[in-house]
């Protein structure tokens, strides 16, 4: 049987904006604050995973020279918005095939005023002649023609699709998802925004892609994080505050979007996060019920509705009766996303999936401050890569504790 | 008459425009684009078939903010043309949530992109209120 994984040490850096820092720079912050963290040094691990969507190929390579150079197995990964996420399963893999006994995942986006993701496609406004091209033979951009390409519409209709099919969705309730992930992170001092929003400024401000107004989407920032993960028969061998400090990753699960009779038109982000929410219980052997805090996929706040139902945290359909209950909030019976949310803490996009770990780690050794959610024993953190990809893992206090 | 060209090769032109799908011939899953093997059940074989021109939004968005050259507002929505999903504009209605809304039931509907420098006009489609 394989051996447990333990997250041993984990840091994200300060997410906004780094105009002195380059990617390289952050990743290496983060993977440095990750090894104190955990008591080792570059020497000590035995694989490195990392990923930066939007940057070239080799950041892994490029933190080596930056931290240390071993000569260890790298393994650049992209996945979208679960690259984080993917980084950290693919260490632990690398630990559970017996590989090694100690990882580093980084992960790393440098995304400050980047606009609009997804958008685009092909310009060719000014055309003289009318030519098939690509895989729908299109002879001109179809982004803005046939539906959109870019992520606030596509995940507004996710939230919609929710609403059509159960009710209740209206832009408000949308705005209040909202406004309690930004009421969230005034706690947070590693967010990107820090302010509080009224409902009223929500509902108010730029609009986007109907119902998602611009405070309602992820914001573009800059940002890294890295986690240092043990196996469990390694961590035995280390010093007692380094086994009291130690998470367990009682599940990891990636999973990819199965055929379903939609997803060619509007991308299913419900079916694989219902897969791995799934097996990432059944590995855990705990339920939604037991969940102390989640921090979820809100890169809208429409998406995040649908999650609160496909990670089963409410009853099939009732996502909305769920939020309106106050369940969510920091005060409730599941708290979800108290970092603030990608809404607010912010979206460097590979970062993100170790960030979201950081902050339900943070939680259960209890080191977070004025946002400690008391006496939490298991979180779950989740991510979603459009494409798609799907990232959970559930963590739980250490028994030492 | 002046040729026409389709905006993508599934939209199919004529007296009765509609789009089409190629279906597995196993399963029934339907794509516009080519496929080497059917996503749901593997199988190798496909046929044309034509897609149901009336249908009902299932989700929509009205996009406001896109990136250059993309002109807004639009409304993108995916129909459920009785059981094929499609996505595309909804057109021929003014883009506010007073005028659009789920469940509503649409027809597809023709438009011209405009003509080339060989007088060949590109059609696009989307979908208005039936």
């Amino acid at each position: 049987m394989a051996d447990d994984i333990y997250i041993l040490g984990i840091k994200m850096t300060k997410f906004g904006k780094h105009p002195d820092k380059d990617t390289v720079d952050l990743a290496s912050e983060a993977a440095m604050a990750a090894l104190a963290d955990g008591g080792v040094t570059m020497k000590d691990m035995g694989v490195l995973a990392a990923g930066c969507l939007m940057g070239g190929g080799g950041i892994g390579q490029q933190i080596q020279k930056q931290i240390g150079q071993t000569g260890i197995p790298v393994f650049n990964v992209s996945n979208a918005c679960a690259t984080g996420a993917t980084a950290l399963r693919t260490a632990i893999m690398a630990i559970k095939a017996g590989e090694c006994d100690m990882g580093l995942a980084v992960g790393v986006e440098k995304l400050a005023g980047a606009g609009l993701l997804g958008a685009g496609g092909r310009a060719k406004s000014d055309k003289k002649e009318w030519t098939p091209s690509g895989r729908y033979g299109a002879v001109t951009g179809t982004d803005g023609r046939i539906g959109t390409d870019a992520m606030p519409g596509t995940f507004a209709q996710v939230g919609m699709e929710y609403g059509h099919k159960y009710g209740g969705a209206s832009f408000e309730l949308f705005a209040k998802i909202s406004e309690k992930n930004h009421a969230h992170s005034t706690l947070n001092p590693l967010a990107a925004y820090t302010k509080r929003m009224t409902l009223e400024e929500i509902m108010n401000d730029v609009m986007i892609a109907y119902p998602n107004t611009r405070s309602m989407c992820s914001a573009n920032c800059d940002g890294a994080a890295a986690a240092v993960v043990v196996s469990g028969s390694k961590l035995k061998t280390m010093s007692l505050e380094q086994q009291r400090r130690a998470i367990k990753v009682s599940a990891s699960v990636l999973t990819s979007d199965p055929w379903q009779e939609a997803c060619q038109v509007l991308p299913d982000v419900n079916t694989l996060t219902k897969v791995a929410a799934k097996q990432a219980y059944e590995q855990a052997g705990v339920g939604p019920e037991d969940l102390d805090l989640v921090e979820l996929h809100d890169c809208f706040a429409t998406a995040e509705l649908v999650h609160y139902d496909n990670l089963g945290l409410c009853e099939e359909g009732g996502a909305v009766d769920f939020f309106n209950s106050g369940a969510t909030w920091r005060d409730g019976r599941t708290p979800v996303n108290v970092s603030g949310g990608l809404e607010s803490k912010g979206h460097p996009i590979a970062a993100t999936g170790i960030a979201n770990i950081w902050e339900v780690c943070h939680h259960l050794r209890g080191e977070a401050g004025d946002r400690q959610i008391e006496g939490a024993k298991v979180g779950l953190a989740h991510v979603i890569g459009l494409g798609s990809a799907c990232g959970i893992h559930i963590l739980e206090k250490s028994a030492l504790g | 008459m002046t040729a026409q060209i389709p905006l993508v090769d599934y939209l199919v032109l004529g007296d009765a425009p509609h789009l089409q799908a190629n279906e597995c011939t196993s399963c029934g899953a339907r794509y516009f684009d080519r496929r080497n093997a059917c996503a749901g059940c593997f199988g190798t074989e496909f046929r044309k078939v034509d897609v149901p021109t009336e249908g009902e939004v299932r989700a929509f968005t009205i996009v406001t903010f896109a990136a250059p050259g993309v002109p807004v507002p639009f409304v993108a929505a995916v129909v459920d043309c009785n059981g094929t999903s499609v996505r595309g504009n909804l057109i021929n209605v003014d883009p506010d949530p007073e005028h659009v809304s789920l469940g509503m039931k649409v027809r597809l509907a023709t438009y011209s992109l405009g003509l080339d420098d060989n007088g060949v006009e590109a059609v696009g489609f989307g979908f208005e209120p039936a």
